[in-house]
């Protein structure tokens, strides 16, 4: 048996790093549901997002290899130039092919693949960003009867992202990162 | 695509795969099925068919519509001096112990429409070794293959692909290298005069020669892990020992049972040595 049957993908883009890095630098080096984080970057880039999550987090945090398979306690940085994809054993496809949203990765690509594969056990969560990008993606998740969550565009450093996702699904979930810290937190399983 | 289609799709696709086998021989068994999936939603939208049933139609009555398919199918998205950094690895630390050879083999896989082939070819010229260098470039594909020859590519690429030259360690004026036309940039047809075009499925077809570097990045990436080590083994084959495999920034040989015979040249861009 798959060791896990969740996951938790994460789409931002401006201001997206320093939300996510609120909402992860609560969680547990033992968390027990895999994360995929998938943010905007400059293409042919060569930044330490890695290293910088790594360091502040108790997750370990990785670029993702072509074919890794996912983990516990460990978070999943889609890597500059690359769409992210899930296969159903729970690895991951990498995919270099056109831009979707005018970026790769597409936020929506790892979505839609994620809600493939995952179906009702999918959380997905969309924070700031001045991009439409993610917003199809969390409806597709939201259709396979998983979780939805937009960060408050009210706290989004850009609301352009969250206001998207919130008009294509309105059924999601609007809430605070402290608020998102804390759901994941109730998901952990000792 | 509706998602409680979504099992019925998945279904249908995995046909469809043994049906193309069967009819026009191209085997896709072996192909990473999110992304396989995926490509085939984005043709359907394009060419605006609902279902495998319609698309299936076109496919198998029109082959002018089948290499179509297999041109989106097979992703040919590529770019000259694409991580500049491993050109700049491959210029610092591979090419320097390559000409010591008297004569270079190097095999570009998955070469599609030639901007990596063509990059690489520049790299060789400005070292002094294209002359003795003969490189085998090939696909799977027959018409990227005959573009890939001609060196033709949009002149609205040449602002990023010259900054990307540079980056990459590029000494000369990187205009020198094509002619503009109409928005078109023709690369001069002297950096593929040792160049063989070949058509070869890295998913059925096997070794062919030896060589001293295989290029072959961002291709893998579509297969899954059984037909990756098919490939890693075919490449292991026909790589002479202390030869070189230069793979994709995400790519890795870590999960290959080739893997022990290997150490990296670079790891941060992939490039792998064979051992003695």
């Amino acid at each position: 048996m798959l060791a896990t049957s969740r996951l938790i993908v994460i789409g931002g883009s401006w201001g997206g790093i320093q939300a996510s890095m609120k909402i992860l630098q609560g969680l547990p080096a033992n968390y027990s549901i895999p994360i995929v984080l998938v943010l905007h970057r400059l293409r042919n880039y060569e930044g330490n997002m890695q290293e910088l999550f790594d360091k502040k987090l108790a997750l370990k945090a990785v670029e993702i290899d072509d074919k890794v398979p996912l983990e516990a306690g460990h978070l999943y940085i889609a890597p500059a130039n690359y769409h992210v994809l899930l296969e159903k054993d729970h690895t991951f496809s990498l995919d270099d092919s056109e831009l979707e949203n005018y970026s790769r990765p597409s936020i929506d690509v790892t979505f839609n693949s994620a809600a493939d594969v995952f179906g009702k056990n999918t959380v997905g969560i969309l924070l700031s960003g001045a991009s439409k990008d993610g917003s199809s993606g969390l409806k597709y998740i939201f259709e396979k009867r998983g979780t939805a969550i937009v960060q408050h565009p009210g706290e989004a450093e850009i609301s352009t992202m969250p206001l998207a996702a919130i008009q294509s699904t309105p059924g999601c979930s609007i809430m605070h990162v402290e608020r998102i810290q804390a759901y994941l937190l109730t998901l952990h399983e000792h | 695509m509706k998602p409680e289609n979504e099992e019925l799709f998945e279904l249908e696709v995995e046909a469809l795969i043994k049906e193309i086998h069967t009819q026009y021989g191209y085997d896709f068994s072996g192909y990473a099925r999110a992304s396989v999936y995926r490509r085939i939603k984005r043709f359907l939208g394009q060419k605006h068919l609902h279902s495998i049933d319609e698309l299936r139609k076109f496919l198998f009555t029109d082959s002018f519509f089948f290499e179509n398919f297999l041109q989106e199918i097979t992703v040919n998205v590529t770019e000259m001096f694409r991580d500049p950094t491993f050109y700049k690895s491959l210029r610092d630390n591979v090419l320097p112990i390559l000409s010591t050879y008297p004569f270079i083999k190097v095999w570009d896989a998955g070469c599609s429409t030639g901007e990596e082939l063509f990059s690489l070819a520049i790299l060789l010229e400005e070292e002094g070794l294209l002359g003795r260098t003969k490189i085998y470039a090939t696909d799977i594909n027959q018409k990227v293959l005959r573009q890939a020859k001609e060196g033709i590519f949009s002149a609205s690429h040449m602002t990023a692909y010259t900054a990307a030259y540079y980056a990459a360690g590029g000494r000369r004026d990187f205009a020198e290298y094509y002619t503009s036309n109409y928005g078109s940039a023709k690369f001069n047809s002297s950096l593929v005069k040792n160049v063989v075009f070949y058509p070869h499925n890295l998913a059925t077809d096997s070794s062919f020669n030896e060589f001293h570097l295989i290029v072959c990045r961002n291709v893998l990436i579509y297969f899954n892990k059984a037909l990756q080590e098919r490939v890693y083994q075919l490449f292991d084959e026909s790589l002479v020992s202390l030869g070189y495999l230069a793979l994709g920034k995400k790519e890795t040989l870590a999960m290959s049972d080739i893997s022990s015979k290997y150490n990296f040249v670079d790891k941060n861009n992939r490039i792998y040595r064979k051992n003695s």
